[in-house]
C-alpha cells in the first residue's frame, strides 16, 4: 500500500461532539446542527496501491478538493492519520505524515508527493522562468549541478511538449494550457511517487483538455507513479483512473473500479450523478 | 559617561547576543539596538558590537571601503577613542579589533583578531523573498531554493551570477548568510579565517557571527567556477602591487588610473614591509 | 484444467433513480470453462449475455453466486468477492475483454495500440512492432493507417484494431462481446481463424456472436440464456 488514509476529518469552525455524526451524505448536510461548523471531510478512509490511479469525484462542496489539500497539507486536518510507504521515522517505521515537522514536510513535498493545482498560479512561481520553476523543484530534491539541472528541465519540458527554445520564458507569456503543462513538468521533475491532481483540466479549452489528459495518462503509464485525481467531470475520471470514489457531504458513498462505478453504480447518489452525464 | 558610551546592561545584552551568534555560526540573532550619536544606517550595528567588546588592552582600526581616511571611518574612530581612550592604528597587523564597512582587509588576519562588519541588511533571503515571515521559515528549513534559482536564471541567461557584491554564502552547510556588501573578490576570505568575524546591523537590530576556522562557501553549482573580479594587467599606480583589489579612478584628462582599495595594504606594500 | 467456474451467478440492478425498482439482469448462471475451450453465450436480446460478460470482468458487481478463476500456478480467485486492486491485477495479466468499442488514448497509433500489448509481456520493441503490423495487415488494415490514431477509423476498422489488440498477446481468459459485429464475411473468417489459433495455444474464451455461422465455427459449447422473467 503506497497511501493509507485513516479516519481523516476536517471541520471548519468551533467543532463539537456532534459535528461528525450529524453531518454527511444521509443527513444531506455538511453543517453541524449544533455548533454550525462546516464538516468538509468526514471520517474518510482510503487506500491506494503502487501504480494505481484513484479518482475522487463529487459535486461542489463534496469535500474532494479539501481531501486533496489535507493530504498535501495545504490545509491542516482536524483528525485522522495518513501513512505513505516511503515516509518513515528514524526507526524505520511508517509515520503519520500529519505529524511531520517542517523539515519532514519539505522532504515529503520534494521527493515523495507532488501536487498539480487547477490554477497554475498556485503551482508556479511567476517570478521565475519556466525552466527556473522546474529547476527549483530539482534543486529542492538535492541536485546542485547546473548542467544536470538544465538537462532535466529540458527533458521534462520536452515530455510535456513545451518547445525547448522557450525554457527561459516567463510563465505569463504562455497560454493557459501551456502553463498547466509547465506545472506538470515541474511536478514530475522531482520523480514523485504520488501525484495529486486537483481538477487538472477544468477551465481549459476542450481540445487542450484532451491533450493534457492524454499526456498525463501517457506519463503515468511510462513512469508508473501512483495518482490521485480530483474532478467533478466523470469524463476525466473515466479517462484517467482505475478506481473511483464518490464523495458527498464530506463522506465517501461509493468506491469501486472506475468502469463499474460508471456502468453499474450502486449508491443512489452515484446513480444520480452518472445519469446526469450529458 | 560609562566606558564605551553604552551602559553595562546594554553591553551585557549585546555580548549575550554575540555569544549566541558565535554558538550558531551564520544564524541571525535579534538584539535590542541602542540609540547612538550616529544615525541609523551609518554603522550603528558594527559600532554597538565594537563598543560591547572593546577594552583598554585593545588596539582599534576602522576602515570604510578599505580606507582609514574616509569621513565615516574617521568619525567612528574618533568617537570610539573619545569614549574609551583606546589605542588606535591604521595597521591591519597591529589591530586587535578592526571595524569595517564593506571590505575585508587584504592582509591575512591572525588568531586573536576580531573583524567587526557594519551590515545594512542582515538577511540574504531579502534579495529573493520580501516577506520576513517566509524568510524565517526558509532559514528554519534550510530551504534556499530561491537563491539557487536566482543563480540558475542568471547562469542560463548570462553564463554566471550577476551578483557583484554581497554574494550569498553557506555557513557550515547549514545557514545561508549575508556577508554584507563586500565585493565578490572578498567572499573567499570568509572561509576558515583565523580571526573571529562579527556582523552587526543596528537599524535592523540583528547580530550574527563566524567563529574562527568556520567553513564558509559561496553558493555555487558544483560544475561551475566561482569567478571574481579580474585585475589582470593592472597595477596600483602608487605602490605597484598587482595582488590587491583595485579602485578605478578617472583623471581630469579622462584617462584611468588604478589604486589599491585597502589603504594600509598600499602603505605597507610601498614600504616593502609585506 | 478448469479455468473458470461459474456457480449460481445472478445480477439484480437496483435503480434508485427510478424509485428503487429492481431489474434482474440474469439469474442462475452455471457453467465451467476448461483451458483452451471456447464457450458461446446464446440467447435472445435482453437475456443478459453482455451483462454476464461484464459481470465476469467485474464491470458489474455480483448479486449472488461465485466466479472462481483458476490460475496456472494453482491459485484460485473468486472474482465476485475479491477487492479492486486484485481485479486490476487480474485484468492486467490474466483476463482480457474485447468489447464492441475501442477505448484508447487519442494520440496512440494503431501500431502502438497493438504492439504495446506485446511489449508489456516483455518482447522487444522491434519484434512487437513487426508482429503488430503483421496482425493488422492480416485483418485487412491498410498500411497507410498503421501510424494513425484509430479514432479516425471506420467502425469496422476500429473493431479490427480492437480485436488485434485483444488477441495478439492473449491472456489466459478472453471475453469477447460481439467481436465480428461490424465485419464483413471475409474479415469475420479471418478473425475466427485467429481465434482458433489461440484456442489451440490454450486460451479460454467466452464469446457472444450475432453471426450464428461464426459462432458455430469457433464454439466448443454453447450456453443458452433465456429471457429473464
Amino acid at each position: 500500500m503506497i497511501l493509507d488514509i485513516k479516519n481523516l476529518s476536517k471541520i471548519f469552525g468551533k467543532t463539537c461532539d456532534m459535528c461528525l455524526d450529524e453531518t454527511g451524505a444521509k443527513p444531506n448536510s455538511s453543517i453541524c446542527p449544533k455548533c454550525k461548523s462546516i464538516v468538509g471531510v468526514n471520517r474518510v478512509n482510503l487506500s491506494l496501491y503502487k501504480g494505481e490511479v484513484l479518482g475522487i469525484v463529487g459535486e461542489s462542496g463534496s469535500g474532494k478538493s479539501t481531501l486533496l489539500q489535507l493530504i498535501y497539507q495545504d490545509v491542516k486536518a482536524s483528525e485522522g492519520e495518513i501513512f505513505i510507504k516511503h515516509f518513515k521515522d528514524k526507526e524505520g517505521k511508517t509515520k503519520n505524515i500529519l505529524d511531520a515537522n517542517l523539515n519532514e514536510l519539505g522532504d515529503l513535498r520534494n521527493s515523495i508527493m507532488s501536487m498539480i493545482y487547477q490554477n497554475p498560479r498556485l503551482g508556479l512561481n511567476y517570478q521565475f522562468s519556466a525552466g527556473g520553476n522546474i529547476a527549483e523543484k530539482i534543486i529542492c530534491s538535492g541536485v546542485k549541478n547546473y548542467k544536470m539541472i538544465r538537462e532535466r528541465a529540458l527533458y521534462f519540458l520536452d515530455k510535456t511538449e513545451i518547445p525547448n527554445s522557450r525554457i527561459d520564458d516567463y510563465p505569463e507569456y504562455f497560454s493557459g494550457g501551456q502553463q498547466q503543462r509547465i506545472q506538470i513538468s515541474k511536478a514530475l521533475s522531482s520523480n514523485p511517487k504520488i501525484l495529486l491532481l486537483d481538477e487538472p483540466t477544468t477551465g481549459l479549452d476542450l481540445s487542450v483538455q484532451a491533450k493534457i489528459l492524454d499526456l498525463i495518462k501517457e506519463l503515468q503509464h511510462e513512469i508508473g507513479f501512483s495518482m490521485v485525481v480530483v474532478s467533478h467531470d466523470l469524463g476525466v475520471i473515466k479517462h484517467l483512473t482505475d478506481i473511483t470514489v464518490v464523495m458527498k457531504n464530506g463522506q465517501i458513498v461509493e468506491r469501486g473500479l472506475t468502469d463499474q462505478v460508471l456502468e453499474d453504480p450502486q449508491h443512489p447518489y452515484t446513480q444520480l450523478l452518472v445519469s446526469s452525464i450529458l | 559617561m560609562t566606558y564605551g558610551f553604552l551602559d553595562e546592561e546594554a553591553k551585557k545584552e549585546i555580548r549575550r547576543s554575540i555569544l549566541k551568534a558565535i554558538a550558531i555560526p551564520g544564524y541571525i540573532v535579534s538584539f535590542a539596538s541602542r540609540e547612538l550619536p550616529i544615525a541609523r544606517g551609518w554603522g550603528t550595528g558594527g559600532l554597538q558590537v565594537t563598543l560591547a567588546i572593546i577594552n583598554e588592552s585593545d588596539t582599534l582600526k576602522v576602515i570604510d571601503q578599505g580606507c582609514d581616511g574616509s569621513v565615516n571611518a574617521v568619525n567612528i574612530r574618533n568617537f570610539i577613542k573619545s569614549v574609551t581612550k583606546v589605542k588606535t592604528t591604521f595597521s591591519t597587523k597591529e589591530a586587535s579589533i578592526i571595524q569595517t564597512r564593506h571590505r575585508i582587509p587584504e592582509q591575512e588576519l591572525q588568531e586573536g583578531q576580531i573583524l567587526v562588519y557594519q551590515v545594512p541588511m542582515p538577511d540574504i533571503l531579502e534579495t529573493v523573498e520580501p516577506n520576513t515571515a517566509k524568510q524565517k521559515i526558509m532559514h528554519a528549513n534550510a530551504d534556499y531554493s530561491k537563491l539557487w534559482v536566482l543563480l540558475y536564471e542568471d547562469t542560463s541567461l548570462f553564463g554566471d551570477s550577476r551578483i557583484s557584491n554581497r554574494y550569498p554564502v553557506l555557513v557550515e552547510n547549514r545557514y545561508a548568510m549575508d556577508p554584507s556588501p563586500i565585493p565578490k573578490y572578498d567572499t573567499l576570505k570568509l572561509n576558515n579565517n583565523k580571526a573571529l568575524q562579527l556582523f552587526g546591523a543596528g537599524r535592523e537590530k540583528k547580530i550574527y557571527a563566524l567563529p574562527p576556522y568556520t567553513k564558509v562557501e559561496p553558493l555555487k553549482f558544483e560544475d561551475k567556477e566561482f569567478l571574481v573580479e579580474n585585475f589582470e594587467g593592472k597595477v596600483c599606480k602608487r605602490c605597484k602591487s598587482s595582488q590587491s583589489f583595485l579602485d578605478e579612478l578617472y583623471n581630469d584628462d579622462g584617462s584611468t588610473s588604478y589604486y589599491c582599495n585597502d589603504t594600509d595594504y598600499c602603505d605597507t606594500y610601498k614600504e616593502g614591509k609585506l | 484444467m478448469i479455468r473458470l467456474e461459474v456457480k449460481n451467478l445472478k445480477k439484480i440492478f437496483h435503480v434508485h433513480t427510478q424509485g428503487g425498482i429492481e431489474v434482474t439482469g440474469f439469474n442462475d448462471i452455471n457453467f465451467e470453462l476448461k483451458k483452451g475451450e471456447f464457450l458461446s453465450l446464446f440467447g435472445p436480446s435482453g437475456a443478459g449475455k453482455s451483462s454476464v460478460l461484464k459481470t465476469l470482468f467485474r464491470t458489474y458487481t455480483t448479486s449472488g453466486g461465485s466466479i472462481i478463476f483458476n490460475k496456472d500456478n494453482g491459485e484460485s480467485i473468486d472474482i465476485s468477492r475479491v477487492n479492486e486492486s486484485a481485479i486490476l491485477q487480474l485484468r492486467k495479466h490474466d483476463i482480457g475483454y474485447v468489447s464492441q468499442f475501442l477505448h484508447i488514448l487519442p494520440r496512440v497509433s494503431a501500431v502502438e495500440v497493438v504492439s504495446q500489448e506485446l511489449m508489456f509481456k516483455g518482447e522487444s520493441q522491434s519484434t512487437s512492432i513487426l508482429k503488430a503490423k503483421e496482425m493488422l495487415d492480416y485483418l485487412s488494415i491498410r498500411e497507410e493507417l498503421f501510424d494513425l490514431s484509430p479514432l479516425t477509423f471506420s467502425g469496422g476498422e476500429q473493431q479490427r484494431v480492437n480485436i488485434a489488440k485483444g488477441i495478439i498477446a492473449p491472456k489466459s481468459l478472453l471475453l469477447l462481446d460481439e467481436p465480428t459485429a461490424s465485419l464483413d464475411k471475409n474479415n469475420t473468417m479471418k478473425v475466427i481463424q485467429k481465434l482458433q489459433e489461440i484456442k489451440k495455444e490454450g486460451v479460454s474464451m467466452i464469446g457472444i456472436f450475432h453471426d450464428l455461422e461464426a459462432m458455430d465455427l469457433i464454439s466448443d459449447r454453447v450456453y443458452k440464456l433465456s429471457r429473464v422473467k
